[in-house]
């Protein structure tokens, strides 16, 4: 009976020692739980406040948009034919050793400041996850599996639609949610660098202006949200991959 | 020469001719790009110049530092974590979800709490980096073969020596995996961190180049980045591919 | 050398951790071994055999009854003197096969020259002396078993207990290991208690067969071989041999549909 509670033991203990830092460090440093509460709540009064989040709901879907679709047709591709899969399987692996934001200032020049650097961040993050899971999902299918289609023969479209996608599934979903983390992930680097709007942009000014409170509100908003949609993502990703 | 390879070849120098010939016909100005034969001129004077390698050398030492927090931080945790089911339970969604966030927003908070210097470079490129080890810590652990404990404890072994000897070295390829991705984050989060704070390092020459409009220097320092940073990856993907053969897993 | 074993009255249950139902996994088991013997234990899946061995082993403490071994009782600590080979692949990968089998004698803190000598000859035994330094991943499966073999063989055990050892391997892997494993008891001289469920297994290796009913198990016949002790896998065509294997199905037939829910 007390396991039950134990997640919400855990998130007391959590929100005691945040509590406790804030004390320890000073209001310079961290605000309490209740104050950050206080400065979310004004957040949400803003009319500013809600245009930021759209410009970066925005952009990020944007990101997210190139991401799948553009890594799933590069990651088919590659995953389908055997020749472009091994020609491009070390130079995939090689590209992400590369830390993205190594390009970041290559990206500034090209795009310049705004929204497009905003996506094409967002974009470099999530589509190279899509690529490599989608490209090894098809070509990690069972050799069985495309027997069984060829001796029902099958057309190359039925093929695909019935058989190649829902076998890939769980490992090309698996790439899409970590894609979109990633694509989240660029696009707030963006709106620091590179953005007078946004959320990332309100974060950079609110540091600026050492206004802690709302510093923290809107870390602790990102964090509740990333959090959220990425365990949400996760149950869907088990599900796929016990069935499969 | 196979024809895959041959081909892989082929599309590389293609690119790297295509980019050279754009730059320098002007198609990609001078002032977004510089030809990558330039870039590499640049690159090679630069690491000649005291402050370019003091920038190198710093920019290597927060990132090691970053790593082994995160390593020994990220092993510690799983073992305790592996050792109090009850406890893993309660944060094992924490740890799923936690790459979902954009870890750097921590950023602000950290340089409240520990100044304008080289600790928040240090600390963020540790956060990134700690929960990959720390998951991999655990699976390591989970997936031990229980008949290699069966065997320890049939041969009596105390329990230390059946860490020591048996559990530690069976858990071996997950750590290595582990150590790939924690060094992999920390690098990420030490030289972003670098760019948006400016303290010192790579990152902040990079900046001041970029804010100076000197392609030249910019595109340099970034060359140097870039091949020290991948070399490094590469390195430790290549370190745990070899444990991965040892241990029969590839 | 060989040991003694006696069981009286072994029976385990195992008990549900949330509350769910628990499992009569043995009910009642009587087995008194001679010093020296090679008895096998047959039975359909799920009928408690691995767990007896677990019990005797001193890897599990039986619920109820009592296991002496060599004159002092077995109680959830595994004795001196016992040798023991799994169904799964044990062997370790980090180490060679060399390394491997002198595992044990290393924890004993058995002197280096003794070590090469015994591991050497175990090697040879097993006939791995050219794959000393190789790693498990570079062998067969029926290679990876007979190292196990060897790192069991080495600590020169007083009783071997083995879990359907060659479970993993395909049927004329087995027979030819099962010509390995008598070799191994002929060597050692030691008390074997094998578990299995092959029926020509059982028949060819044992001097005395124990046929286990379904769960909760318990021994339902003890069949004896009569075999001489220099053998080897042609014992199959031995007319006798035909009739063990029949007369082992008889009692099994009903125990394996039982198991099966049929």
């Amino acid at each position: 009976m007390s396991r039950r509670f134990d997640g919400v033991l855990f998130t007391i203990a959590l929100l005691l020692a945040w509590q406790v830092m804030a004390r320890v460090v000073g209001s310079s440093g961290l605000s309490t739980p209740l104050a950050t509460l206080g400065a979310l709540e004004r957040l949400f009064g803003r009319a500013s406040f809600w245009q930021n989040v759209a410009a970066t709901a925005d952009a990020f879907a944007l990101a997210v948009l190139f991401s799948l679709v553009g890594g799933l047709a590069i990651g088919l591709l590659l995953g389908l034919s055997r020749f472009a899969g091994d020609v491009f399987d070390p130079i995939v692996n090689a590209i992400t050793a590369i830390p993205k934001i190594t390009l970041y200032p290559v990206i500034l020049l090209f795009f310049g400041l705004g929204m497009s650097a905003k996506v094409a961040f967002g974009t470099i993050h999530g589509i190279f996850p899509v690529i490599i899971l989608t490209m090894n999902g098809v070509r990690n299918i069972r050799p069985v599996v495309r027997k069984a289609a060829r001796v029902m023969r099958l057309t190359p479209l039925q093929t695909l639609r019935s058989v190649l996608l829902p076998a890939a599934l769980p490992e090309i979903f698996s790439g899409m949610r970590i894609g979109v983390s990633l694509a989240l992930l660029g696009t707030l680097v963006g709106e620091l660098f590179a953005s007078d709007r946004g959320v990332g942009f309100m974060l950079i000014q609110s540091v600026e202006h050492s206004d802690v409170p709302t510093v923290m509100a809107l870390t602790l908003l990102l964090f509740v949200v990333a959090i959220a949609g990425g365990t949400i993502m996760l149950h869907i990703d088990r599900r796929l991959h016990q069935e499969g | 020469m196979s024809r895959v390879a041959a081909t892989r070849w082929g599309l590389i120098v293609a690119m790297f001719a295509a980019v050279e010939i754009c730059c320098r016909v002007g198609i990609i100005s001078r002032l977004t790009m510089i030809p990558p034969s330039g870039m590499v001129v640049a690159a090679w004077h630069l690491m000649s110049v005291d402050t370019v390698r003091g920038d190198l050398l710093f920019t290597l030492t927060n990132t090691a530092a970053a790593i082994a927090i995160a390593v020994v931080t990220g092993f510690i945790s799983g073992v305790v974590l592996n050792a109090v089911p009850r406890l893993r339970r309660v944060v094992d969604p924490l740890l799923a979800a936690y790459y979902a966030v954009p870890t750097f927003i921590f950023y602000p908070m950290l340089v409240a709490i520990l100044g304008l210097n080289r600790a928040p470079l240090i600390a963020i490129g540790a956060v990134l980096g700690v929960v990959a080890m720390t998951v991999n810590t655990l699976t390591g652990l989970d997936r031990i073969p229980r008949v290699y404990l069966k065997t320890a404890k049939a041969m009596r072994m105390s329990r230390t020596s059946t860490v020591l000897l048996v559990q530690l070295p069976a858990a071996t390829p997950h750590l290595v995996t582990g150590v790939k991705l924690a060094v992999s984050y920390s690098i990420v989060g030490t030289i972003a961190g670098e760019f948006i704070l400016s303290v010192a390092g790579l990152g902040r020459a990079i900046s001041l180049a970029y804010n100076n409009l000197d392609n030249n220097t910019m595109y340099g320092l970034l060359l140097i980045l870039l091949v020290t940073v991948t070399l490094v990856n590469l390195a430790i993907y290549e370190w745990e591919r070899a444990i991965h053969r040892r241990w029969g897993l590839r | 050398m060989a040991a003694e074993l006696e069981l009286s009255g072994v029976s385990h249950t195992f008990v549900s951790e949330n509350g769910g139902t628990s499992v009569r996994a043995l009910d009642g088991i009587d087995l008194r071994l001679a010093p020296g013997e090679f008895f096998s234990v047959i039975g359909p899946s799920g009928c408690g055999k691995s767990t007896l061995l677990e019990i005797v082993a001193g890897l599990t403490r039986a619920s109820e009854g009592r296991v002496v071994f060599d004159g002092r009782e077995v109680a959830g600590e595994v004795p001196d003197g016992v040798g023991m080979v799994f169904q799964e692949d044990a062997s370790f990968p980090w180490l060679t096969v060399w390394d491997n089998v002198a595992f044990g004698l290393r924890r004993r803190g058995t002197g280096a020259a003794e070590i090469r000598r015994r591991v050497d000859y175990a090697l040879r035994f097993v006939g791995l002396a050219d794959f000393a330094r190789h790693h498990p991943r570079q062998l067969s499966g029926g290679m990876r078993q007979r190292v196990c073999i060897a790192r069991t063989l080495v600590l020169e055990p007083r009783l071997i207990l083995l879990d359907e050892p060659f479970g993993a391997l395909d049927q004329q892997t087995r027979l030819v290991m099962g010509e390995e494993l008598l070799r191994l008891w002929r060597e050692t001289g030691a008390t074997v208690l094998l578990i299995t469920h092959s029926l020509d297994e059982a028949a060819m290796l044992s001097e005395r067969i124990g046929v286990m009913s379904a769960r909760p198990g318990r021994f339902i016949a003890t069949l004896s071989t009569g075999w001489p002790r220099e053998r080897d896998s042609q014992v199959v065509n031995d007319p006798r041999f035909g009739a063990l294997t029949g007369e082992m199905w008889t009692y099994l037939r009903a125990e394996s549909l039982r198991s099966i829910g049929a």
